[in-house]
């Protein structure tokens, strides 16, 4: 028989809360929304503007110069294929939801980051968090994405940026206190300031394993940006979401692997990035 | 070294217990309790127990004693790098515990620089950079500090690496690096953890050799930390043997070998060669007997017999030593009715400075068994070594 508890109305109260801060912080969330949406626009029509061949050249240079020669090959003949797919425009789409969230969300991640590795106290607050925004599934944070910002992309950046923010702190948070005692030591012997320390031999000691936390960040990034077209963001993750809904398999695949292209992409170019950093 | 030498360091009372419940571990700590029932008792650590003692201007101190001793800890107190649970530890005339945060940095700056056991070299900056770090902490302009570290870096033995990257020095040079660190900023103290001890033996020998060097050009004030007697030996002015956070002895080397002040310590200095230690001086007696130079032959002999002696050093009336008559030959010139023992006193017999180790004073001894006269800079005579008084002294500083 089953005893008669009464459900504790959880949801009840996350629904209250955020009508609240929906009604009550309209201004602010409107102001945000207007501010982003203002930069996905600009960036968007600048990535637009150039001709395929202009930024397919840009990309290969980078290549070449942060990795080598095989790399600019593979972004050059990846590329190829996702025009030839016809999925130029919805690729650029992604590509400025994933460059503006990991931009907001490593601004928002190094001193969150960095704060944690100074204060203990601190940690064990922001842990538990990230711990949190990191298992929560992905599509919960597209709920009340809409109330806020409304449909589209601007609430897609907004979700996004929660989803990939916990690497980028965890992993600032790592680097700083990975860098080994005597060294800091070292640092505090000779009379650093606190400023000092973290900005001549905490941070950059620290910025191999920083990037790495950017680079889970992009990731995390680009395959929230994809979900978010359930929320009406544009992109490839649009292509796909219309290929479930008039069940094309075969569109659906094209645009899966055009999102894998560009992941490919990304990665490579962070990690290599990080590589030439380390080898300083 | 004397009296009126200036006290650079004052420490007084210092005590370190690690633990969030310090008092408790003190209160213990002043019944009379050690390390290890306090430890047990309250959870406490007593890291440091009491530790009073100077550094004076310009000397070389090592701070020695086995891991665990405290000795880290120790050095780490003096620029608090490690916060002290009380005591005082004055620098010209500040308080280094009571000082406020910026006045720690302030002094940090000007009076310490360390030298560290793995070196503590910043891997993403070039020597040069490495070494010019205490200098741009301070805010020196750009030219100033180049010239300084490059002057530093020119004292160890590394001009022409300045743009190399630590990564691609060798452990000895990698060293020299932290070193002209800490140099270039001309701090008054010089701390150096364990500095030598990650080397390996040859480069180690070489890189004391170039401290001691280093400490006679500049006269630093140095407190140099480490686990190897030897080592302590090579370079220290005076000596502190810390043991579970307590001092044991404070001296030079010296007064350690040779008095060690308990059982710990004696067993410390096992195995110390001690003929190398151990110089002339430990050994000598004073001269029973002087011929002056104006003597006659009769007044030789009579010295001669009363001190049951063989043979007697001649000397002028200011001490200096002019040589050796032997018995035979002053007996020979009293029978020959000779007034003056000019012209027959002997150049052929063993002579050393006091400084002269004891070692090198076996093959001095030779068939005629002569004691070997120690005389000062200015010739004048010290005292005698005889045989068995080298083998006596070593004997006894042996079966400690």
């Amino acid at each position: 028989m089953a005893i008669d508890i009464p459900r504790i109305p959880l949801g009840d109260w996350i629904e209250a809360g955020l009508d609240y801060l929906t009604t009550e912080f309209s201004g602010v969330t409107r102001g945000i929304s207007r501010f982003t949406q203002t930069g996905i626009s600009a960036l968007n029509d600048a990535l637009m503007w150039l001709p395929e061949w202009a930024l397919m050249a840009i990309i290969a240079l980078l290549c070449w110069r942060l990795s080598g020669i095989r790399l600019a090959i593979g972004s050059v003949l990846g590329l190829l294929l996702i025009w030839n797919m016809g999925l130029w425009f919805p690729m650029i789409e992604t590509l400025t939801l994933v460059v503006i969230a990991t931009l907001v969300a490593v601004v928002i991640a190094l001193p969150v980051g960095v704060f944690a590795a100074l204060s203990d106290k601190f940690y064990s607050v922001i842990m538990p968090v990230l711990d949190f925004m990191q298992t929560m599934p992905a599509f919960v944070y597209l709920i009340p994405a809409i109330p806020f910002f409304g449909i589209g992309s601007v609430s897609a950046i907004f979700a996004t940026v929660i989803f990939s923010m916990p690497p980028a702190i965890r992993f600032t948070t790592l680097g700083i206190r990975q860098v080994p005692t005597e060294l800091v030591e070292a640092a505090d012997a000779f009379g650093s300031t606190r400023g000092q320390k973290l900005l001549k031999v905490q941070l950059p000691l620290s910025l191999p394993t920083i990037m790495a936390g950017i680079n889970q960040t992009i990731m995390l990034a680009l395959s929230m940006v994809v979900i978010a077209a359930m929320i009406g963001a544009d992109g490839l993750g649009n292509e796909v979401w219309k290929a479930i809904q008039r069940l094309r398999p075969g569109d659906g695949f094209e645009a899966g692997i055009a999102v894998v292209i560009l992941a490919m992409l990304l990665d490579r170019l962070t990690q290599a990035f990080r590589k030439t950093k380390k080898t300083q | 070294m004397s009296d009126t030498e200036n006290i650079k360091i004052r420490v007084r009372g210092l005590s370190k217990v690690f633990g969030s419940h310090p008092k408790r571990a003190l209160e213990l700590r002043d019944k009379g309790k050690k390390r290890a029932e306090i430890l047990e008792k309250t959870g406490q650590t007593l890291g440091l127990s009491n530790i009073s003692f100077d550094v004076k201007e310009g000397e070389l101190l090592v701070i020695m004693g086995l891991s665990g001793s405290g000795k880290s800890t120790l050095i780490r107190c003096l620029n608090r790098l490690i916060e002290p649970t009380e005591g005082d530890i004055v620098i010209d005339d500040e308080n280094i515990p009571k000082l406020s945060e910026k006045e720690l940095l302030e002094c940090r700056r000007r009076h310490f620089s360390m030298v560290f056991q793995h070196f503590a070299l910043f891997p993403h900056r070039t020597v040069q950079a490495n070494a010019e770090f205490g200098l741009e902490i301070r805010g020196f302009d750009k030219e100033e500090r180049a010239k300084k570290a490059r002057e530093a870096l020119h004292q160890v033995g590394l001009e022409g690496w300045e743009d190399s990257m630590p990564s691609q020095l060798s452990g000895g040079m990698q060293q020299r690096v932290g070193l002209a660190r800490a140099l270039a900023n001309d701090s008054t103290v010089l701390l150096m953890d364990e500095a030598f001890s990650a080397l390996d033996p040859l480069i180690r020998k070489d890189m004391q050799q170039e401290l001691l060097e280093l400490q006679n050009r500049m006269k630093k004030t140095t407190i140099f930390i480490t686990h190897d007697l030897d080592e302590a030996l090579a370079l220290a002015d005076r000596i502190i043997l810390l043991k579970d956070g307590e001092i044991v002895q404070i001296g030079t080397a010296e007064d350690i070998l040779t008095h060690p002040a308990d059982d710990y310590v004696a067993r410390f200095t096992e195995g110390v060669d001690m003929s190398r230690i151990l110089n002339a001086r430990h050994a000598m007696r004073p001269v029973r007997a002087v011929a002056l130079s104006d003597d006659g032959p009769r007044t030789v002999l009579r010295k001669l017999s009363e001190n049951g002696l063989d043979s007697i050093y001649v000397t002028d009336r200011q001490r200096k030593l002019l040589g050796l008559l032997e018995a035979d030959v002053a007996d020979r010139a009293a029978r020959e009715g000779k007034q003056s023992i000019e012209g027959l006193v002997g150049n052929d017999f063993p002579k050393v400075g006091p400084d002269e180790p004891l070692h090198n004073l076996f093959a001095m001894f030779g068939d005629k068994s002569f004691p070997i006269a120690v005389v000062d800079d200015d010739q004048r005579l010290l005292g005698v070594v005889v045989k068995g008084a080298v083998l006596a002294q070593l004997a006894e500083a042996g079966e400690h």
